[in-house]
Protein backbone atom coordinates (compact mmCIF):
# COMPACT_ATOMS: atom_id res chain seq x y z
CA UNK A 1 0.00 0.00 0.00
CA UNK A 2 2.47 2.28 1.14
CA UNK A 3 4.92 1.54 -1.82
CA UNK A 4 1.83 2.48 -4.33
CA UNK A 5 1.10 5.32 -2.91
CA UNK A 6 4.44 6.07 -2.74
CA UNK A 7 5.13 5.72 -6.60
CA UNK A 8 1.90 7.58 -7.57
CA UNK A 9 2.96 10.60 -5.55
CA UNK A 10 6.72 10.70 -6.07
CA UNK A 11 5.58 9.84 -9.83
CA UNK A 12 3.34 12.91 -9.64
CA UNK A 13 5.94 15.28 -8.11
CA UNK A 14 8.05 14.92 -11.05
CA UNK A 15 5.57 15.52 -13.25
CA UNK A 16 4.53 18.29 -11.67
CA UNK A 17 8.17 19.71 -11.76
CA UNK A 18 9.03 19.36 -15.18
CA UNK A 19 5.44 20.48 -15.80
CA UNK A 20 6.70 23.67 -14.41
CA UNK A 21 9.50 23.72 -15.69
CA UNK A 22 8.59 22.89 -19.57
CA UNK A 23 4.73 24.80 -19.71
CA UNK A 24 4.85 27.70 -21.86
CA UNK A 25 2.49 30.14 -19.86
CA UNK A 26 2.82 31.00 -16.34
CA UNK A 27 -0.45 30.10 -15.15
CA UNK A 28 -0.10 26.17 -16.05
CA UNK A 29 3.70 26.73 -14.65
CA UNK A 30 1.77 27.82 -11.16
CA UNK A 31 -1.26 25.38 -11.71
CA UNK A 32 1.48 22.59 -12.16
CA UNK A 33 3.62 23.35 -9.16
CA UNK A 34 0.21 23.08 -7.13
CA UNK A 35 -0.38 19.74 -8.20
CA UNK A 36 3.54 19.15 -6.85
CA UNK A 37 2.98 20.37 -3.88
CA UNK A 38 -0.03 18.16 -2.98
CA UNK A 39 1.89 15.34 -4.45
CA UNK A 40 4.96 16.10 -2.48
CA UNK A 41 2.60 16.68 0.62
CA UNK A 42 2.00 12.93 0.55
CA UNK A 43 5.01 12.04 0.48
CA UNK A 44 5.49 13.97 3.77
CA UNK A 45 2.68 12.06 5.11
CA UNK A 46 4.29 8.68 4.35
CA UNK A 47 7.17 10.16 6.08
CA UNK A 48 4.92 10.58 9.16
CA UNK A 49 5.41 14.26 8.82
CA UNK A 50 1.92 14.89 9.57
CA UNK A 51 1.82 18.86 10.96
CA UNK A 52 4.60 19.66 7.91
CA UNK A 53 2.17 18.09 4.91
CA UNK A 54 -0.80 20.01 6.74
CA UNK A 55 1.51 23.07 6.20
CA UNK A 56 2.61 22.32 2.98
CA UNK A 57 -1.25 22.43 2.05
CA UNK A 58 -2.36 24.64 3.54
CA UNK A 59 -0.23 27.54 3.71
CA UNK A 60 2.11 26.58 0.43
CA UNK A 61 -0.54 25.49 -2.36
CA UNK A 62 -3.40 27.09 -0.34
CA UNK A 63 -1.68 30.92 0.26
CA UNK A 64 1.38 31.50 -1.47
CA UNK A 65 -0.03 29.67 -4.62
CA UNK A 66 -2.97 32.37 -5.00
CA UNK A 67 -0.30 35.21 -4.73
CA UNK A 68 1.02 33.65 -7.43
CA UNK A 69 -2.11 33.51 -9.60
CA UNK A 70 -2.50 36.79 -8.62
CA UNK A 71 0.27 38.11 -9.85
CA UNK A 72 0.36 36.46 -13.09
CA UNK A 73 -2.87 37.34 -13.90
CA UNK A 74 -1.80 40.72 -13.35
CA UNK A 75 1.54 40.72 -15.23
CA UNK A 76 2.13 37.26 -16.47
CA UNK A 77 0.23 37.42 -20.52
CA UNK A 78 1.75 40.30 -21.45
CA UNK A 79 5.27 39.08 -20.12
CA UNK A 80 4.45 35.90 -22.08
CA UNK A 81 3.45 37.30 -25.18
CA UNK A 82 6.39 39.11 -25.23
CA UNK A 83 9.14 36.27 -24.93
CA UNK A 84 6.67 34.13 -28.15
CA UNK A 85 7.62 37.77 -29.87
CA UNK A 86 11.12 38.45 -29.21
CA UNK A 87 12.09 34.59 -28.83
CA UNK A 88 11.31 34.38 -33.08
CA UNK A 89 12.60 37.77 -33.67
CA UNK A 90 15.94 36.71 -32.05
CA UNK A 91 16.11 33.61 -33.26
CA UNK A 92 15.49 35.19 -37.27
CA UNK A 93 17.99 38.21 -36.21
CA UNK A 94 21.27 37.17 -35.24
CA UNK A 95 20.55 33.38 -34.02
CA UNK A 96 20.74 34.25 -30.38
CA UNK A 97 21.95 31.38 -28.36
CA UNK A 98 18.73 30.39 -26.44
CA UNK A 99 18.61 26.73 -27.54
CA UNK A 100 22.58 26.56 -26.84
CA UNK A 101 21.04 27.80 -23.16
CA UNK A 102 18.98 25.27 -23.30
CA UNK A 103 21.33 22.83 -23.96
CA UNK A 104 23.76 24.10 -21.31
CA UNK A 105 21.03 23.83 -18.68
CA UNK A 106 20.27 20.37 -18.91
CA UNK A 107 23.90 19.46 -19.03
CA UNK A 108 24.65 21.59 -15.77
CA UNK A 109 21.64 19.67 -14.08
CA UNK A 110 22.20 16.74 -15.17
CA UNK A 111 25.85 16.82 -13.43
CA UNK A 112 24.00 17.94 -10.57
CA UNK A 113 21.32 15.48 -10.46
CA UNK A 114 24.20 12.88 -10.79
CA UNK A 115 26.57 14.91 -8.16
CA UNK A 116 23.46 14.79 -5.52
CA UNK A 117 22.48 11.35 -5.70
CA UNK A 118 26.14 10.27 -5.11
CA UNK A 119 26.36 12.46 -2.44
CA UNK A 120 22.93 11.62 -0.77
CA UNK A 121 22.35 7.78 -1.51
CA UNK A 122 26.44 6.52 -2.26
CA UNK A 123 27.06 7.77 1.95
CA UNK A 124 27.30 4.31 2.57
CA UNK A 125 25.15 4.63 5.68
CA UNK A 126 22.81 2.08 6.45
CA UNK A 127 19.64 3.22 7.38
CA UNK A 128 19.24 4.95 4.40
CA UNK A 129 18.26 1.49 3.06
CA UNK A 130 15.92 0.90 5.60
CA UNK A 131 12.59 2.39 7.09
CA UNK A 132 14.19 4.84 9.20
CA UNK A 133 13.78 4.82 12.95
CA UNK A 134 10.98 2.79 14.92
CA UNK A 135 7.55 4.52 15.23
CA UNK A 136 4.71 3.80 17.59
CA UNK A 137 1.45 5.97 16.40
CA UNK A 138 -0.30 8.06 19.32
CA UNK A 139 -1.15 11.38 19.91
CA UNK A 140 1.95 12.80 20.99
CA UNK A 141 4.22 10.89 18.81
CA UNK A 142 6.95 11.43 16.55
CA UNK A 143 5.47 14.13 13.71
CA UNK A 144 2.49 15.10 15.35
CA UNK A 145 1.34 19.15 15.91
CA UNK A 146 2.32 18.53 19.70
CA UNK A 147 5.53 17.24 18.77
CA UNK A 148 6.41 19.39 16.12
CA UNK A 149 4.92 22.90 18.74
CA UNK A 150 6.74 21.29 21.77
CA UNK A 151 10.18 21.84 19.90
CA UNK A 152 9.26 25.00 18.72
CA UNK A 153 8.97 26.28 21.78
CA UNK A 154 11.66 24.62 23.38
CA UNK A 155 14.34 23.28 22.04
CA UNK A 156 13.60 25.60 18.52
CA UNK A 157 12.42 29.30 20.46
CA UNK A 158 14.96 30.62 19.06
CA UNK A 159 14.61 29.69 15.48
CA UNK A 160 10.79 30.26 15.62
CA UNK A 161 11.24 33.91 16.86
CA UNK A 162 13.58 34.44 14.46
CA UNK A 163 11.46 33.09 11.46
CA UNK A 164 8.81 35.29 12.42
CA UNK A 165 10.79 38.55 12.32
CA UNK A 166 11.56 37.30 8.94
CA UNK A 167 8.37 36.95 7.85
CA UNK A 168 7.46 40.80 9.31
CA UNK A 169 10.69 42.20 7.52
CA UNK A 170 9.60 40.38 4.09
CA UNK A 171 6.03 42.09 4.41
CA UNK A 172 7.49 45.01 5.36
CA UNK A 173 9.26 44.57 2.31
CA UNK A 174 7.09 43.44 0.00
CA UNK A 175 5.14 46.65 0.99
CA UNK A 176 7.72 48.86 0.08
CA UNK A 177 8.60 47.21 -3.14
CA UNK A 178 5.14 47.30 -4.77
CA UNK A 179 3.19 50.59 -3.50
CA UNK A 180 2.83 53.32 -5.82
CA UNK A 181 5.14 56.40 -5.75
CA UNK A 182 6.53 58.90 -7.97
CA UNK A 183 10.23 59.76 -9.07
CA UNK A 184 11.58 57.88 -11.74
CA UNK A 185 8.28 55.65 -12.46
CA UNK A 186 6.39 58.52 -13.47
CA UNK A 187 8.93 59.41 -15.77
CA UNK A 188 9.29 55.85 -17.17
CA UNK A 189 5.57 55.66 -16.85
CA UNK A 190 5.89 58.72 -19.44
CA UNK A 191 8.43 57.84 -22.11
CA UNK A 192 6.83 54.39 -22.50
CA UNK A 193 3.57 55.80 -23.32
CA UNK A 194 4.93 58.90 -24.98
CA UNK A 195 4.45 56.82 -28.62
CA UNK A 196 1.12 56.27 -28.56
CA UNK A 197 0.41 60.21 -27.53
CA UNK A 198 -1.64 58.86 -24.67
CA UNK A 199 -1.19 60.69 -21.07
CA UNK A 200 -0.42 57.85 -18.25
CA UNK A 201 -3.71 57.35 -17.26
CA UNK A 202 -4.68 58.40 -13.27
CA UNK A 203 -4.27 54.92 -11.65
CA UNK A 204 -1.08 54.22 -13.44
CA UNK A 205 1.19 55.66 -10.12
CA UNK A 206 1.94 59.02 -11.92
CA UNK A 207 4.29 61.44 -10.07
CA UNK A 208 1.32 63.50 -9.13
CA UNK A 209 -0.22 60.67 -7.21
CA UNK A 210 2.58 59.65 -5.34
CA UNK A 211 3.17 63.12 -4.15
CA UNK A 212 0.14 64.43 -3.62
CA UNK A 213 -2.44 67.25 -4.74
CA UNK A 214 -0.10 69.96 -3.86
CA UNK A 215 1.58 68.71 -7.67
CA UNK A 216 -1.56 67.54 -9.26
CA UNK A 217 -1.71 70.65 -11.22
CA UNK A 218 1.62 70.72 -13.06
CA UNK A 219 1.99 69.84 -16.44
CA UNK A 220 2.13 66.08 -17.12
CA UNK A 221 5.38 64.46 -18.76
CA UNK A 222 3.20 63.11 -22.11
CA UNK A 223 2.88 66.41 -23.21
CA UNK A 224 6.06 68.07 -22.68
CA UNK A 225 8.19 65.16 -24.08
CA UNK A 226 9.15 65.07 -27.92
CA UNK A 227 7.29 63.13 -30.52
CA UNK A 228 7.91 59.59 -30.63
CA UNK A 229 10.83 58.09 -32.37
CA UNK A 230 10.11 56.51 -35.90
CA UNK A 231 10.35 53.03 -36.10
CA UNK A 232 9.74 52.23 -32.27
CA UNK A 233 8.20 49.40 -32.15
CA UNK A 234 4.91 49.29 -29.73
CA UNK A 235 5.21 47.67 -26.90
CA UNK A 236 7.04 47.94 -23.33
CA UNK A 237 9.38 47.72 -25.53
CA UNK A 238 12.88 49.74 -24.10
CA UNK A 239 14.99 52.09 -26.04
CA UNK A 240 18.27 50.84 -26.67
CA UNK A 241 20.93 52.51 -24.39
CA UNK A 242 24.03 54.59 -25.79
CA UNK B 1 9.59 2.10 0.88
CA UNK B 2 13.09 2.64 1.96
CA UNK B 3 14.80 6.21 2.62
CA UNK B 4 16.86 6.17 -0.41
CA UNK B 5 13.88 6.28 -2.75
CA UNK B 6 12.52 9.69 -1.06
CA UNK B 7 15.68 10.87 -1.22
CA UNK B 8 16.09 9.99 -4.94
CA UNK B 9 12.78 11.80 -5.47
CA UNK B 10 13.94 14.70 -3.64
CA UNK B 11 17.74 15.10 -6.12
CA UNK B 12 15.21 14.62 -9.11
CA UNK B 13 13.23 17.85 -8.12
CA UNK B 14 15.74 20.06 -6.90
CA UNK B 15 17.69 18.92 -10.64
CA UNK B 16 14.52 19.94 -12.46
CA UNK B 17 14.54 23.55 -10.54
CA UNK B 18 17.90 24.19 -11.06
CA UNK B 19 17.53 23.33 -14.61
CA UNK B 20 14.64 25.94 -14.94
CA UNK B 21 16.29 28.59 -13.35
CA UNK B 22 19.27 28.59 -15.76
CA UNK B 23 17.17 27.76 -18.86
CA UNK B 24 14.29 29.70 -18.04
CA UNK B 25 14.09 33.44 -18.99
CA UNK B 26 10.18 34.87 -17.37
CA UNK B 27 11.18 35.68 -14.11
CA UNK B 28 7.96 34.42 -12.74
CA UNK B 29 9.02 30.76 -13.72
CA UNK B 30 12.32 31.16 -12.08
CA UNK B 31 10.84 31.90 -8.79
CA UNK B 32 8.44 28.99 -9.31
CA UNK B 33 11.50 27.00 -10.37
CA UNK B 34 13.83 28.16 -7.07
CA UNK B 35 10.22 27.17 -4.76
CA UNK B 36 10.89 23.59 -6.28
CA UNK B 37 14.32 23.39 -4.88
CA UNK B 38 13.26 24.59 -2.18
CA UNK B 39 10.64 21.73 -1.71
CA UNK B 40 13.55 19.22 -3.00
CA UNK B 41 15.51 20.18 0.16
CA UNK B 42 12.83 19.86 2.02
CA UNK B 43 12.28 16.42 0.95
CA UNK B 44 15.23 15.63 2.02
CA UNK B 45 15.25 16.99 5.25
CA UNK B 46 12.43 15.75 6.38
CA UNK B 47 13.30 12.13 4.71
CA UNK B 48 16.36 12.35 6.78
CA UNK B 49 14.32 13.35 10.04
CA UNK B 50 11.93 10.08 9.17
CA UNK B 51 15.90 8.58 9.02
CA UNK B 52 16.78 9.12 12.63
CA UNK B 53 13.95 9.32 14.11
CA UNK B 54 14.26 12.83 15.38
CA UNK B 55 12.13 15.85 15.17
CA UNK B 56 15.19 18.55 13.84
CA UNK B 57 14.83 18.12 10.24
CA UNK B 58 11.04 18.89 10.11
CA UNK B 59 11.30 22.09 12.26
CA UNK B 60 13.57 23.25 9.28
CA UNK B 61 11.65 22.43 7.27
CA UNK B 62 9.12 24.39 8.29
CA UNK B 63 11.74 27.47 9.09
CA UNK B 64 12.92 26.55 4.89
CA UNK B 65 9.05 27.17 4.14
CA UNK B 66 9.10 30.70 5.98
CA UNK B 67 11.97 31.54 4.04
CA UNK B 68 10.41 29.77 0.65
CA UNK B 69 7.25 32.60 1.88
CA UNK B 70 9.19 35.37 2.63
CA UNK B 71 11.34 35.17 -0.84
CA UNK B 72 7.78 34.68 -2.84
CA UNK B 73 6.75 38.02 -1.25
CA UNK B 74 9.39 40.08 -2.01
CA UNK B 75 10.12 38.64 -5.52
CA UNK B 76 6.70 38.87 -6.46
CA UNK B 77 6.86 42.26 -5.32
CA UNK B 78 9.50 43.09 -7.43
CA UNK B 79 7.77 41.47 -10.57
CA UNK B 80 5.14 43.69 -9.59
CA UNK B 81 7.19 47.05 -9.46
CA UNK B 82 9.28 46.42 -12.79
CA UNK B 83 5.67 45.40 -14.24
CA UNK B 84 4.78 49.07 -12.76
CA UNK B 85 7.65 50.64 -14.54
CA UNK B 86 6.38 49.10 -17.85
CA UNK B 87 10.22 47.32 -18.36
CA UNK B 88 10.43 43.43 -19.78
CA UNK B 89 9.39 40.98 -17.92
CA UNK B 90 12.59 39.19 -18.99
CA UNK B 91 15.83 38.19 -17.32
CA UNK B 92 17.61 39.02 -20.61
CA UNK B 93 16.44 42.00 -20.98
CA UNK B 94 16.51 43.64 -17.24
CA UNK B 95 20.24 44.27 -17.70
CA UNK B 96 20.64 47.60 -16.54
CA UNK B 97 23.06 46.74 -13.67
CA UNK B 98 25.44 44.78 -15.99
CA UNK B 99 26.57 48.46 -18.09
Amino acid sequence: MSAVLFFGAGAGAIAGAIGVVLLRDPFYSVLALVGHLVCLAVLFLLLRAEFVAAVQVVVYAGAVMVLYVFVVAYVGGEGDRFELGQLSERVRSHGFPSSRMRIGGAVLGGALMIELLIAMLGTGLHGIGGHGAGYSPGPRTFGTPAYIGKLLLTRFLVAFEVASFLLLIAAVGAVVLARRRGGLEGEEAGEALAPLGLAPPREAGTMAEGVGPALAAAPRHAEALPAPAAGAPGGPRRKPLP
Amino acid sequence: MSIAWYLAVSAIVFTLGAIGVIARRNPLVILLCLELMLNGANLALIAFSRLWGNGDGQILALVVMTVAACEVCIGLGMIVAIHRRRLPIDVDELRELQG
